[in-house]
């Protein structure tokens, strides 16, 4: 599967975009102080432990770190069954917190809106902005990406695949004709 | 990994690939439990009607709370103040229900079979809360993520449930799916109060408690029906204490580290003492709160069930 589709970003592709998105949170923040970082499972919660980890690198602070799982709150329970419902860990306080939101794929907008209703029941952010590594367009919802790795227009019947390898590190991104 | 039962009338129906993927779902539910904005909008819009024609406190509760907490709307109604005491039948009843489009009836009959019946007439999902003597998957499945919180696993452990095994549903939700599991099954009972052949279900039959209880890692005590006391099964409940009762030495038997269950509601002094009730081996209050997780999940996997079937 891996071996399909036209190559998007490679491993240093992907760490280049990270490393810059990392700077970029900084930047717009000045600072990193009240920053936490939420990942939405599966993909975003891979990518924002990679961007915790750059954060620390660059500014000497660890960001508070969590996982969401959106399935509780899709729009699409009719439509496409009772999918598994993953684990929600967010080991800290959202109240008065500024929550970057990270995710591997921005499409329809949807699942970002599933997230933002999630964490809005599990406390009162100050802030939150929403970072990507690759924005595909196609949204049906009026959501934007506050940083992005990679704009990628799309047709809708493509696919974008982010391989993992087995230590849940980014490989490489693809683009999948079907 | 997709569920794809649209009901769910036993454990006996239910693949051990099910049962792991509710429990899995069950603990991620868990987390809702302890936030203080209790509610998730997983099941907006849906309508659960808990129809409960015999006593319930804590399951129909755990239903309640469970289908609140995922934002959907219900309603109950009970043998007692409904139109069954005018001798409407269960299929009138049923109909009537039906028109009123609910998504999912959680029903708890006296007769076994009940949910069966429903579930063959209505176009909702049906749960079965306890049916007469048969089953109450619900309740095993409680019991099955407890002992799984607490052992880290279900393989190979040996459970040992005493008490009134005839008429108790939960045992046979439990046979069926403790076995599915892998768990080493020990009955104990009095002879009058252990149906013959049960042993077919995936079972080890003992008369005395203490062969039942020794080196098991899980003890699970049923309720003994007070007004069976003078009937023919029991002649009283001091004699039934003494030889069927779980005490703290007859506990010693089991593992050290063995964990002590029962359904509810206890008759403490019949087949549970006080002593070991509330020792530190009782994981009873944990089962009723796993039940909310439990019953959660079972409300979430049925009402996407029917899509996933493809």
């Amino acid at each position: 599967m891996a071996e399909q589709g036209t190559l998007i970003l490679d491993k240093a592709g992907v760490r280049r975009a990270l490393t810059r998105i990392a700077h970029e949170i900084i930047e717009r923040n000045k600072g990193v102080e009240n920053v936490a970082l939420v990942g939405i499972r599966s993909g975003g919660d891979d990518l924002a432990k990679l961007l915790a980890r750059q954060i620390a690198a660059i500014e000497n602070i660890e960001v508070p770190l969590g996982t969401i799982d959106i399935t509780m709150y899709r729009d699409d329970l009719d439509s496409r069954g009772s999918k598994p419902i993953g684990k929600t860990e967010i080991p800290f306080s959202l109240d008065d917190m500024k929550i970057v939101l990270v995710d591997d794929v921005l499409f329809t907008g949807r699942t970002i809106r599933a997230a933002m209703d999630a964490l809005m029941d599990l406390g009162r952010p100050r802030a939150i902005q929403l970072s990507v590594l690759i924005d595909r367009g196609h949204r049906e919802l009026p959501i934007r990406p506050d940083f992005v790795g990679r704009n990628l227009p799309t047709a809708i019947n493509e696919k974008i695949d982010v391989v993992f390898d087995g230590e849940r590190n980014p490989l490489e991104v693809r683009l999948i004709k079907s | 990994m997709a569920f794809n039962h649209k009901h769910i009338l036993g454990t006996e129906y239910l693949s051990r690939e099910d049962i792991q993927l509710i429990l899995d779902t069950a603990e991620s539910f868990r987390e809702i439990n302890t936030r203080s904005i209790k509610k998730v909008p997983t099941l907006r819009g849906k309508t659960i009607i808990n129809a409960f024609f015999e006593n319930s406190t804590r399951t129909r509760l755990s239903f309640e709370i469970a289908g609140k907490r995922l934002s959907a709307d219900t309603v109950n109604i009970s043998g007692s103040a409904s139109s069954v005491t005018k001798g409407e039948t269960l299929e009138d009843t049923a109909r009537n229900i039906e028109v009123m489009h609910p998504d999912i009836i959680v029903i708890r009959h006296g007769h076994s079979g009940a949910p069966h019946y429903l579930a063959e007439r209505l176009n909702c999902s049906v749960i079965n809360a306890g049916d007469g003597a048969h089953e109450h998957p619900s309740q095993a499945l409680l019991d099955i993520l407890t002992m799984r919180q607490h052992k880290g696993k279900i393989d190979g452990l040996k459970v040992a449930i005493v008490g009134d095994i005839a008429h108790s549903r939960v045992v046979r939700s439990n046979l069926y799916a403790l076995n599915k599991m892998g768990a080493d099954v020990h009955l104990a009972g009095p002879g009058t109060m252990m149906p013959s052949g049960i042993e077919r279900l995936g079972a080890t039959v003992h008369y005395d408690i203490r062969a039942a209880v020794k080196d098991a890692d899980v003890v699970m005590m049923l309720r003994i029906q007070l007004e069976r006391q003078g009937m023919t099964l029991l002649p009283t409940l001091r004699e039934y204490a003494r030889f069927f009762g779980l005490n703290d030495d007859v506990l010693k038997l089991a593992k050290a580290d063995a964990i002590v269950m029962h359904p509810g509601p206890m008759n403490r002094g019949v087949e549970i003492s006080s002593a070991v009730a509330d020792g530190p081996q009782n994981v009873i209050l944990g089962q009723v709160e796993n039940g909310v997780a439990v019953r959660m999940a079972l409300l979430y996997l049925v009402s996407g069930g029917e899509q996933a079937v493809e």
